[in-house]
């Protein structure tokens, strides 16, 4: 106990932390992250409603406004939808699918994307040219398209989402830890390793791979951000999300087919929700790239 | 420069048949199209006999030889859905897309580089804050989301704009164009504007980044030392180094935006060929997305070929190799 105080009060008096508290946009984003923590940790049980509980929906509720507009209901705080169905729950529920699909697509691009890269930075020659070729191709065409075709291939699901972000997400990775491998090759403790007799897959692992983690973090914190976007775009198209997991963007494509009856409410927060959320990841990360990029010190 | 052209050529024939293949393999992945083209009611007999003239009754490598053959005979196949050439299609939607994209282009242009100029100026001042935090929401706005606003706002609400379709168009060298006519520059409005946010916002971030970066340069100082206003500094000296950085996103960018038009012209019924591409993929319409990935493919070479070439125009210290 002693220890763990010894180190949070470390942590606090660090220049990183420091200059976070100094940051007000960084604050903003850790404040609006926590908000979504909050969310999906506790948002299922502080809501009234469970979504997917069909025999819970009330039709006779269907599209009740916002609690605070005439006709409003105290029951839904921020009005139904066409089913009765709350839309704060739909929310609570629809972020959680939202940023499972956005954390675990980060995960798997950047696993596969920062293997390749190091394996393409480390050893270089065809292997690397193959590898880089592939990346640059990719990256010359706008990734929602080529998402959206995968999509269109494999069929609507979350697991193939999955794929998808991950073919769509690899090359970032792949490219940065590329980059950063290349020069922590040419340092004297990588040279120090190899004369002492290290395996090339210890030097990787052990050595390289520590050293290449900050470029790794700042990336994937944005990332997270663009693959929660290009989600909710496939499921606003209705490519994506399988209608009995509606993410945030499949709630405001639903949304949507009623929005130019006065609807406004089943579209507006969803979309809103979608908005602050990466607008929270993109604030952190842009404190981390400033804060963890040596050159703009 | 001859050299540099040829292998760039090949490099751009290499690209485009690795893309035909895959465009090809995932294709076959998505079903059996036969079902398409056969009523309802039809017998086996129908189906196998339509699964062969389909030629799907052939391997996978003969089918792609066909399909390959085809394309450089210049058939691109007919759709399942409008029984029509699908390149005819999509040559034929083309310029609606091409009119949103270079109006949302130009938009971001005009917005993004002198309030990235500003930002990069002044970075100290409250305005430049402000404008970095305006940019940062507008990389994380979903794009459909703000056309929907925009939608409801100014459609629904206020009834200012209409909200879908091209209105009156005017013909002019062989294309339809909205933006020359009174109604159609009213519809063209919206979806430009949800189009041209990211896009500005990543132009203006870029524009600052690199701004900030030469203002600390000495030809910089120099020319004020020589008597140069701040503002013929900013906008004669700077600007000018600034612009390459700006080229190279400009190019991607041009492709983001081709992307995004798919999702802008769902949502304000814009009948351009990204519509098509989404109806086609409600629809299986098969040769058509083949057919619209195949160009979309070949659009990207250009640019990005095109956005090269540029660069040697801005900046003659780079050369083509």
């Amino acid at each position: 106990m002693q220890r763990l105080l010894r180190k949070a009060r470390a942590l606090w008096a660090s220049e990183f932390a420091h200059n976070f508290r100094g940051n007000i946009s960084a604050i903003v984003g850790g404040v609006i992250i926590l908000f979504f923590v909050f969310i999906v940790a506790f948002g299922p049980s502080l809501v009234k409603q469970n979504p997917y509980e069909i025999a819970s929906l009330q039709l006779t509720d269907a599209y009740k406004p916002p609690v605070w507009l005439s006709g409003g209901d105290p029951n839904y705080f921020l009005g139904t939808d066409g089913q009765g169905r709350d839309v704060l729950a739909s929310i609570v529920y629809g972020t959680r699918i939202s940023l499972f699909i956005g954390l675990s697509a980060m995960i798997c691009s950047s696993l596969i994307g920062a293997s390749l890269g190091l394996i393409a930075g480390y050893y270089g020659g065809r292997l690397d040219g193959v590898i880089m070729r592939i990346a640059d191709v990719q990256l010359s065409f706008p990734s929602i398209l080529i998402a959206l075709f995968l999509m269109s291939a494999f069929g609507k699901g979350i697991d193939n989402i999955l794929i998808s972000l991950t073919c769509v997400g690899w090359v970032i990775y792949a490219r940065t830890v590329r980059g950063s491998t290349l020069s922590e090759k040419q340092k004297e403790y990588v040279q120090a390793a190899k004369a002492a007799g290290l395996s090339n897959r210890l030097i990787i692992v052990r050595h390289i791979l520590p050293n290449v983690v900050t470029p790794l973090i700042v990336v994937s914190t944005i990332q997270i951000g663009t693959f929660i976007l290009i989600e909710a775009s496939l499921s606003f198209l209705g490519v994506g999300v399988p209608i009995t997991k509606p993410s945030l963007g499949l709630l405001v494509k639903n949304g949507f087919d009623v929005l130019l009856s006065g609807l406004w409410w089943t579209s507006v927060f969803p979309g809103a929700f979608i908005m602050l959320l990466v607008f929270g990841i993109n604030l952190l990360g842009d404190f981390l790239r400033d804060e963890l990029n040596p050159r703009l010190k | 420069m001859i050299s540099y052209l040829i292998k760039r050529v090949f490099q751009m024939v290499v690209v485009l048949w690795v893309v035909s293949i895959i465009v090809f393999t995932m294709m076959s992945f998505t079903g059996d199209p036969t079902y398409m083209m056969v009523p309802l009611d039809a017998t086996e007999d129908e189906i196998a006999n339509a699964r062969m003239l389909l030629g799907l009754d052939k391997p996978y490598i003969v089918q792609y030889g066909i399909f390959l053959k085809n394309i450089l005979g210049g058939d691109f196949g007919r759709s399942f859905v409008f029984r029509q050439p699908a390149l005819g299609l999509i040559m034929e939607r083309m310029p609606a897309t091409v009119e949103m994209v270079l109006v949302a282009m130009t938009l971001a242009l005009l917005l993004a580089i002198p309030l990235g100029v500003f930002a990069g100026a002044y970075p100290q001042k409250k305005t430049s804050r402000g404008i970095m935090a305006g940019s940062l929401l507008g990389i994380s706005l979903p794009n459909f989301w703000v056309g929907m606003m925009l939608i409801f706002i100014l459609a629904v609400r206020f009834n200012i704009l209409p909200s879908s379709g091209r209105g009156d168009t005017l013909r002019m060298m062989g294309v339809n164009l909205s933006i020359l006519t009174p109604d159609g520059f009213k519809h063209i409005i919206l979806p430009a504007v949800t189009l041209c946010f990211s896009t500005l916002a990543i132009l203006l971030r870029i524009t600052r980044a690199g701004m900030m970066e030469v203002m600390k340069q000495d030809f910089i100082k120099f020319a004020r030392a020589k008597g140069a206003t701040f503002r013929s500094v900013l906008f004669k000296h700077a600007l000018k180094n600034v612009l390459i950085p700006v080229v190279t996103i400009f190019g991607l960018q041009l492709g983001d935006l081709i992307g995004f038009a798919t999702i802008t012209e769902y949502i304000f019924a814009w009948p351009g060929m990204g519509k098509l591409l989404i109806d086609s993929i409600y629809m299986g319409d098969r040769p058509v997305i083949v057919v619209y990935l195949m160009f979309v493919a070949f659009l990207f070479v250009i640019i990005n070929f095109t956005v090269d070439v540029i660069y040697t125009l801005i900046d003659p210290r780079i050369k083509l190799r």
